[in-house]
């Protein structure tokens, strides 16, 4: 007897969220979020206007917050230290509240070192503080290929890393959510935090992207 | 909280498979790697997927690994790494070299 024949008795479907955009019929929990939903409206608990209003909230919460807490560790490095050694107390410092349960880590890059984040399992993101996730963050693809080959995946991203600089992927698969701390580009001296997060991109956050000056 | 591991241990991740809601990815399962930092503890989501309460909560890792020793025909460089969040009950000592 196989001790691991890949068989009946696995489940991976309850823990391994099909591609995004699989197409198919509706996953059963979509189909009873769209029944409560039109249950509760039809009620009159909630009404269409207070969904729309959440939905564009949720979409309207961008990568800013993100981009502000590297600028402020680029000028501050005290502020730095104390954001790599708990990410959560970092953002508490600079008044960014309704971080849910948010656990935050903050993986810095350096001249040695370059992050890069993915969730193999599903799609965990840290929504509170970089919006919610583009597509390929959550497609099959991006997911199976970026703990496989990441320096393939990156370099189809445009960031094209030398052989001495370790890449270390960090795979979200519990509790913890992760923010990359790109390093702070030449040609920025004496720049405003505001100035610097804005070449801050999303892409910058997850470890894909440079941060690029002149190109903001 | 009682973490059974240290950061710098060396260990291996259990190579079972069982049924329900895991979060140990296949691709760690029987791999060495290194305890990077404990994150806490944190309800079982094995349990939590099925509507328990996950108490007592477990505590959590960051296992660092060497893609070499996750992807033996791994074509980056030999010092790039995977790290993992892996639940204590997944993890056990391992002699040797890990993620290092």
């Amino acid at each position: 007897m196989s001790e691991h024949s890949h068989g009946d008795r696995h489940d991976h479907a309850r823990t391994f969220q099909p591609d995004h955009d699989s197409g198919g019929p509706l996953p059963y929990l979509q189909v009873m979020e769209i029944a409560t939903r039109e249950l509760l409206i039809e009620k009159g608990i909630i009404t269409p206007g207070e969904v729309s209003r959440q939905i564009e909230r949720m979409d309207a919460r961008g990568h800013s917050r993100g981009a502000r807490v590297v600028a402020r560790a680029w000028t501050d490095r005290q502020y730095k230290s104390r954001l790599l050694a708990n990410g959560r107390a970092g953002c508490d410092e600079l008044g960014i509240t309704d971080l849910e349960a948010l656990h935050l880590v903050v993986v810095e890059n350096t001249e040695k070192v370059h992050n890069v984040i993915v969730c193999t399992l599903c799609s965990c993101y840290p929504k509170p503080l970089l919006g919610l996730p583009p597509a390929w963050y959550k497609s099959l693809p991006y997911r199976r290929r970026m703990v496989r080959e990441p320096r393939a995946v990156l370099k189809e991203f445009g960031v094209e890393l030398p052989e001495d600089v370790v890449v270390r992927v960090h795979d979200s698969t519990a509790d913890m959510r992760y923010l990359v701390l790109p390093r702070r580009p030449e040609g920025t001296a004496g720049w405003s935090e505001e100035r610097l997060a804005g070449i801050v991109s999303r892409d910058c956050l997850i470890g894909v992207a440079l941060p690029l000056v002149g190109k903001s | 909280m009682k973490a059974r591991f240290r950061p710098g241990e060396t260990v291996a991740v259990r190579a079972a498979y069982p049924p329900g809601h895991i979060r140990t990815p296949y691709y760690v399962r029987g791999k060495r790697g290194v305890i990077e930092r404990i994150c806490g503890e944190f309800a079982n989501p094995e349990e939590l997927a099925f509507g328990r309460d996950g108490l007592p909560k477990r505590a959590l890792y960051r296992v660092r690994f060497r893609q070499r020793q996750v992807w033996p025909d791994y074509a980056g460089a030999g010092e790039d790494t995977v790290d993992v969040e892996i639940f204590e009950h997944w993890l056990e000592p391992a002699a040797g070299e890990g993620a290092g």
